[in-house]
């Protein structure tokens, strides 16, 4: 498992530095820099030489292999440049927007496995029930709706109309602020993990094991501890793996919606700005961030089912 | 299988005459013809016909969907912003299917270096959430419609590059493929002809699916101010102008929202009554 394990973590460096160079040749041909963007947004116009002074103080005048050498050689020092704008270290400013960013994550993905879990094995034990049809088109529903719309929805009925729970920002951190972003967030993958219980339960209720420890007369709450969960759960383990990309993405206008402080709103404003290093950092940071949590699912995955082996 | 399925239910009746295919189809297809006659449709011009005197009003008998903060109908800036939708959807996605099939189908086929690389840089974009790299590709091209297409139309063809190879693998031994080879059929030619047809359903599949997709995405673009620019109607772009509204006039933010529902939902529902018919292997695990 260890030996596994290192190798896991030694894959994931190529990606990361394929990545790394994706994101530096797609930047470095942009036709503007940030100094001619600050001044084309209107708030004043920028003397030619002081755009040309810029750009040499930001090094942008260096030809591009000479940049993407030093930019790779800081990356091993996990230096990720100084942001453009606010000129502190990029690596300081993602820490800084880490813990939001992770606690809406966590708090949406807790959604979808509180609801979307339980609705999708219900519907499979119960097949062409009611309940059945109520959870798939609740999950149908919940993978079509845009996210932001649902948010501002659940801004507008329970800040503004109820006044149960505020409408937007952080806060002190109380969990009172993460509940509507972690629902707007969470909905989706809560669908999927709704349809994909559902198939899985299904595919393994008509699988020959189960039909054996039944004919050997184990008792149904036996049949669906022993045999149903730990199956299922690889299944639907891998499918909130794969979903964690999916809500990184998303979380990036959920964040902008409720203006929550996290690494999505982060993005959102570094692109805008064409505060290039910021962008790529937020990048990285997200792409290290699935690669980890993908990861560690395998990992688990194989703790619970011993027929997987990692060779 | 269990004794419940075999009543007359009601997801059984739905599977047994492809409700969901006609479902999404019929509504997929008002949604299109509202897109391409929306000139006719439209009580206004959606741009020019501000009249700060009718701002903020209810939805009524002279605007259906109420109007905005300028005084602009949106009802008829919805059946505009369909034209934007639509183009995006299933313009980013015929790019999309056309480089992952490309790509797909020639790694399978020819297997060696090539295949090798073409599995890397599969890997390398399963990593990187596509949303957020058509965030990244949008803080280069200014906003505007091209951009959207490029952005949402190069970062989201890793699954169906997947899928295509590995279906190109198992169809590539077959014996079809073996006589063109013996009758000296050129390479592209067997891909085109005899793998091609025959490795197409589940990627039609997967591209309606994906143009669902592809729709929200250009909506939380446009929501962001980093896609379609006001004035011109974009459902997204519209949603965002609504959230300041919010408290005066809800109905703003209603009608954008749902009409990006509908749309997904249709999409969603074709792709897997699509999935009902051409594969018929998850048929039976979903009744």
């Amino acid at each position: 498992m260890l030996q596994y394990l290192v190798r896991r973590i030694v894959q994931m460096i190529p990606i990361l530095l394929a990545v790394a160079l994706l994101i530096f040749v797609v930047f470095s041909v942009i036709p503007g820099t940030f100094a001619s963007s600050v001044g084309a947004d209107g708030r004043g116009m920028l003397d030619d030489k002081v755009i040309e002074r810029m750009n040499e103080q930001f090094g942008l005048n260096d030809p591009v292999y000479v940049r993407f050498g030093q930019y790779v050689l800081d990356l091993m020092q996990l230096d990720l440049g100084d942001s453009f704008r606010t000129r502190r270290p990029v690596v300081e400013e993602l820490a800084s927007r880490a813990l939001p960013t992770l606690r809406l994550i966590a708090g949406s993905m807790l959604f979808a496995i509180v609801i979307g879990l339980p609705l999708g094995f219900l519907a499979a034990l119960k097949p062409g029930t009611l309940l059945d049809s109520v959870s798939m088109v609740t999950a149908v529903s919940g993978l079509s709706i845009p996210k932001f719309w649902l948010g501002l929805l659940m801004m507008f009925l329970f800040a503004l109309t109820l006044g149960w729970l505020p409408s937007f920002g952080y806060g002190s951190g109380g969990l009172r602020h993460l509940i509507l972003p972690s629902i707007a967030l969470g909905v989706a993958p809560m669908a999927l993990l709704a349809r994909t219980t559902r198939a899985a339960v299904l595919d393994i209720l008509n699988a020959d094991f189960v039909r054996t420890a039944r004919s050997k007369g184990m008792s149904e709450i036996r049949v669906v501890r022993w045999h149903l969960v730990r199956n299922a759960l690889v299944i639907v383990l891998t499918t909130i793996g794969l979903q964690f990309g999916t809500v990184i993405g998303e979380a990036v206008v959920i964040e902008q919606l409720f203006s929550w402080p996290g690494i999505g709103s982060l993005m959102v404003d570094s692109v805008t700005l064409r505060d290039i290093p910021v962008v790529q950092g937020c990048i990285l940071v997200i792409v290290l961030f699935f690669l980890v949590v993908n990861m560690l699912i395998d990992v688990l995955c194989a703790i619970i089912d011993p027929r997987i082996k990692y060779d | 299988m269990p004794s419940s399925i075999q009543g007359l239910s009601t997801i059984r009746i739905l599977s047994q005459y492809h409700a969901n295919l006609w479902i999404g189809g019929i509504l997929f297809a008002l949604i299109v013809l509202a897109g391409v006659f929306a000139p006719w449709l439209a009580h206004t011009d959606p741009v020019m016909d501000a009249d700060l005197m009718n701002s903020g009003l209810p939805p009524g008998h002279d605007f259906w969907f109420g109007t905005d903060d300028q005084g602009r109908d949106i009802y008829s800036r919805v059946l505009y912003g369909a034209r934007v939708s639509l183009t995006v959807g299933i313009g980013s996605q015929l790019i999309n299917t056309v480089i992952g099939v490309a790509l797909g189908l020639s790694a399978g086929y020819w297997g060696g270096w090539w295949d090798d690389f073409i599995n890397g840089l599969t890997n390398m974009m399963l990593a990187i959430p596509s949303l957020v790299f058509a965030l990244a590709i949008m803080a280069i091209l200014s906003p505007g419609l091209t951009s959207l297409l490029i952005a949402l139309g190069l970062t989201n063809w890793s699954f169906t590059c997947r899928l295509s190879r590995a279906s190109t693998l198992s169809v590539k031994s077959q014996g079809y493929v073996q006589a063109a080879k013996v009758l000296g059929y050129s390479d592209l030619r067997i891909m085109a002809t005899q793998i091609l047809p025959n490795i197409l359903g589940p990627i039609v599949i997967i591209a309606t699916l994906g143009m669902g997709g592809a729709v929200l995405a250009e909506a939380a673009l446009s929501f962001l101010g980093l896609g379609i620019k006001p004035p011109f109607p974009s459902w997204g772009s519209m949603l965002s102008d609504a959230r300041e509204q919010m408290m005066l006039a809800p109905w703003i933010s209603i009608f954008p929202g749902l009409a990006i529902f509908a749309t997904v939902l249709s999409l969603n529902l074709l792709g897997d009554g699509l999935r009902d018919i051409l594969d018929p292997q998850s048929r039976t695990r979903r009744t």
